[in-house]
């Protein structure tokens, strides 16, 4: 192993009480097959997968359940055997708090597998696996739930060369990464090893926090041997694990706004994704289960494996409950994380941590006072941005100004609402400015549609108008002409019958 | 309130907290001013934190603000206390709560309050007294050696009364103002620094009050309530421009050392220009509005009609500070 010694400083950021050694007294602990598994069908970022199964349906485990809807999309299967009992819109763990379609399983407990089937995947040639891949459900399991295949394929435009693992899990509280760490260590280093070679990465490097002492000595003992991979150490400083700071502090690339870290040669995965492609080549098995953070106000917080679709209330249970009633709950992080609407949500890939929530983090008794400018939130913004501007222009409605400062550039870490001594909820104002700005281009994108069909069908009207002016002046013309004489014609030839008939009858009386 | 959306943690100093650490700060000079000047400045402080706080009180409630979040938020007390700390210590009462008031009621309320305020507030109220009492407010005390010079009695005779014929056995011009005295009366001067001297004993206590003020001024940045930005480049640049014309002729300028220790540099330094509302937010702004503080300060001390020149240049920087901070925003992540 070699250490790296060179750490580029990070602009701004917080030191924050990681209130992580709670979480991570006990080893990961696995919960009995729950009675009812609910899956929702949006887990991921992109299209919602397409429903390949119906009520009553026996599935196995690990069977596809839902297949990737086109490229941007993942699957999701069954986490393990038994049959289908609905298909309804449910509660799901998403800040809209808004029901979505979820299916559910009720277990027979027997947990029986599909046939697994690993995949040589160097036989078969990258391009083959990438597809696999797509069907695999793997998702980044760090929160953001990108489709994990989208980014090992992106490798054929851009030549990586650098594999970055996001161990650093900067937000306090979650401690699912470090858990793995310690416990699946071996099958990280292959893992890494295996997805290395699949985006034909020269080097690898771990970025870890110096928060988790413990792992970094079992990584670095396991990579001795390993001349390509590399452990960096990297302060505790949130938001250290969000991407763009975490390349920057290795590698002192500053990822541009448009650019992505495949351009720059970099790609990224955090270290549970990683053992989850590492599963599905090897061993052939989909993305089925994750490890979830129970912490904060409970009893016994700790680290759970699960199966995707189990209910959370089982798994707050299991943590020995609330230690004060709050019944709110927080998923993810306490600094970016957002409220559950209830506790009947069920665990999805993006749920890595349910902090069941402090009185005093609901219940802020801090009163707001007006801004003074003080730029304690500049000097923590990670992106540079000056978020008391930005609050000024957000609370006053001017947000083309905002747009002007860089209101898009904010990654809603929270560090400035963390540090503003007059207690404002900036980030808020900044949600509610993008989703403004949002609103309105889309209402302008609307009426831009609408106008361009009235002046397109004033055109057309006025087209149609001349077309029949056009249409009934030839007509007339040729009334006139052509069809005219043929009507006297035949009116002659009528009226010279009639007369015929006329003396005929004559001559016959 | 309640939070709904994240992040759902917070750990910052209360308003209230950076104003009580300000006012700590602020007790070494007070107490260097005692040591040489007798407790006038007490006497200052107090009618200027009362005077300050009835007329928060009754600004709130006219303005329908809650009067106990506000009160207690203490920028009140600490414009007070600057503008207090400013003024002589042998000024009569009702100059200081004249100027009080309009620190609080013009500066502050009518600008729109807390956060709102264009200017800094005991600038303008220390702009509005020497502009109406110049007389009153450049009298400045001998410095007493020892405090028998200038006793508690004769202290607050002045308070109460007014100066009269007491003050010229007392008081003394200071540095700046003898100097620019005489080179506006075209007579040639020497600054006698001779023990015994009254410049010499003015100056003495100069440097102990302003290396007073550089030690709680270090207690802030300590304490993380100021940046080095603007305090350094104040003294940096007000050093380096008197240093330029002492080197030019030296008999007609002061050095940059009397300049650094004379009036309110110091003060200025941390706790004028650093005032979060009034000055820039960008590193790069806090740079240039302390270089234009320092030189505007230059300019009116050496060529200006006043001794002093500390609250106009603060007040004419403060007028630009939108257009700094526009014209110096930081590059943001990732953009070129």
């Amino acid at each position: 192993m070699k250490l790296l010694d060179k750490i580029f400083k990070l602009n701004g950021g917080i030191q924050t009480e990681t209130n992580k050694k709670v979480s991570t007294k006990n080893p990961i602990k696995s919960l009995p097959i729950p009675s009812e598994l609910r899956l929702s069908l949006r887990q991921h970022i992109g299209n919602i997968a397409k429903l390949k199964v119906k009520v009553g349906d026996q599935v196995l485990k690990g069977e596809l359940i839902a297949e990737a809807d086109g490229n941007i999309s993942a699957a999701i299967h069954a986490p393990t055997s038994g049959k289908i009992k609905s298909i309804e819109k449910l509660l799901i763990p998403h800040p809209s708090g808004l029901p979505d379609f979820c299916v559910t399983i009720v277990p027979d407990k027997k947990d029986q597998w599909i046939k697994k089937t690993p995949i040589d995947w160097k036989k078969i040639g990258i391009e083959e696996t990438n597809k696999l891949l797509l069907n695999s459900g793997i998702v980044g399991l760090g929160g953001a739930a990108f489709p994990s295949h989208l980014k090992i394929g992106n490798n054929r435009k851009n030549l990586i060369n650098t594999l970055i693992v996001n161990a650093a899990e900067c937000e306090p509280y979650i401690t699912c990464d470090d858990m793995l760490m310690k416990e699946r260590s071996k099958d990280l280093i292959e893992g890494i090893k295996l997805v290395q070679s699949l985006l034909g990465a020269k080097e690898t490097i771990i970025g870890i926090e110096d928060n988790k002492p413990e792992s970094y000595e079992i990584i670095s003992k396991l990579i001795l041997k390993e001349s390509n991979i590399h452990i960096k150490i990297v302060p505790t400083i949130y938001p250290s694990g969000y991407a763009k700071s975490l390349i920057f502090l290795i590698n002192g690339i500053k990822i541009s706004k448009e650019k992505l870290p495949p351009e720059y040669g970099i790609q990224m995965f955090n270290v549970a994704t990683i053992i989850a492609i590492y599963k599905f080549i090897i061993h052939g098995e989909t993305s089925l289960s994750r490890i979830v953070t129970i912490t904060g106000n409970v009893k016994e917080p700790g680290n759970y494996d699960v199966l995707f679709g189990t209910p959370l209330d089982s798994l707050i249970k299991d943590a020995g409950g609330q230690k004060i009633k709050t019944n709110t709950f927080i998923m993810g992080g306490p600094m970016m994380g957002f409220k559950l609407p209830s506790i009947d949500v069920s665990v999805t890939k993006t749920m890595n941590c349910v902090i069941s929530a402090e009185p005093e983090m609901i219940d802020n008794k801090k009163e707001p006072l007006p801004c003074i400018r003080c730029s304690k939130c500049a000097e923590a913004c990670p992106v540079s941005l000056q978020p008391q501007e930005l609050y000024w222009f957000s609370k006053s409605d001017q947000f083309e100004k905002a747009q002007n400062y860089n209101l898009f550039d904010c990654i809603e870490c929270g560090c400035c609402s963390y540090v503003c001594p007059s207690n404002i909820p900036l980030v808020q104002f900044y949600r509610y400015a993008k989703s403004e700005i949002i609103a309105e281009s889309i209402i302008k994108e609307e009426a831009d549609i609408a106008r361009d069909r009235t002046d397109f069908r004033i055109l057309r009207l006025e087209r149609e108008k001349k077309e029949r002016a056009q249409r009934n002046a030839e007509r007339r013309a040729e009334n006139t002409n052509a069809e005219k004489s043929k009507l006297i014609e035949e009116k002659r030839a009528e009226i010279k019958a009639t007369l015929e008939r006329i003396e005929n009858n004559r001559e016959n009386e | 309130m309640f939070n709904q959306q994240s992040p759902f943690i917070q750990k910052a100093p209360s308003v209230t907290l950076v104003m009580i650490l300000v006012m700590l700060s602020l007790v070494p000079g007070i107490l260097a001013y005692i040591f040489f000047f007798g407790i006038g400045i007490l006497l200052n402080l107090t009618i200027a934190i009362i005077t300050a706080l009835i007329a928060e009180y009754f600004i709130l409630k006219i303005r329908n603000l809650p009067i106990k979040l506000f009160i207690t938020d203490g920028s009140a007390i600490v414009a007070a206390s600057l503008l207090a700390i400013s003024i002589s210590p042998i000024t009569p009462w009702w100059i200081i709560i004249i100027g009080t008031l309009f620190t609080i009621i013009v500066a502050k309320h009518l600008y729109g309050g807390l956060g709102s305020n264009l200017f800094n507030p005991a600038m303008i109220g220390y702009a509005v007294l020497l502009i109406s009492f110049p007389a009153v407010m450049t009298k400045w005390p001998l410095p007493a050696t020892h405090l028998l010079d200038f006793n508690i009695a004769q202290q607050l005779e002045v308070f109460f009364y007014g100066p009269k014929g007491l003050i010229d056995s007392v008081s003394s011009a200071t540095p700046l103002d003898y100097i620019k005295t005489q080179i506006f009366l075209d007579k040639p001067y020497e600054l006698n620094f001779s023990e015994g001297m009254p410049i010499r004993s003015y100056f003495n206590a100069s440097i102990i009050i302003s290396l007073s003020f550089l030690l709680g001024g270090i207690f802030m940045w300590f304490k993380k309530i100021i940046t080095w930005h603007l305090p350094i480049t104040f003294l940096v640049s007000l050093t380096l421009i008197s240093l330029i014309f002492w080197l030019i002729d030296s008999s007609l300028y002061l050095s940059p050392f009397i300049h650094l220790f004379s009036g309110g540099t110091l003060l200025c330094a941390f706790f004028i220009i650093t005032d979060p509302v009034s000055g820039p937010t960008t590193p790069k702004g806090k740079i240039f509005f302390a270089f234009g503080v320092a030189l505007l300060v230059y300019l009116i001390r050496v060529f200006g009609g006043y001794p002093e020149g500390v609250a106009f240049a603060v007040i004419f920087m403060n007028i630009c500070v939108p257009l700094i901070d526009s014209l110096t925003q930081p590059k943001v992540f990732g953009h070129e």
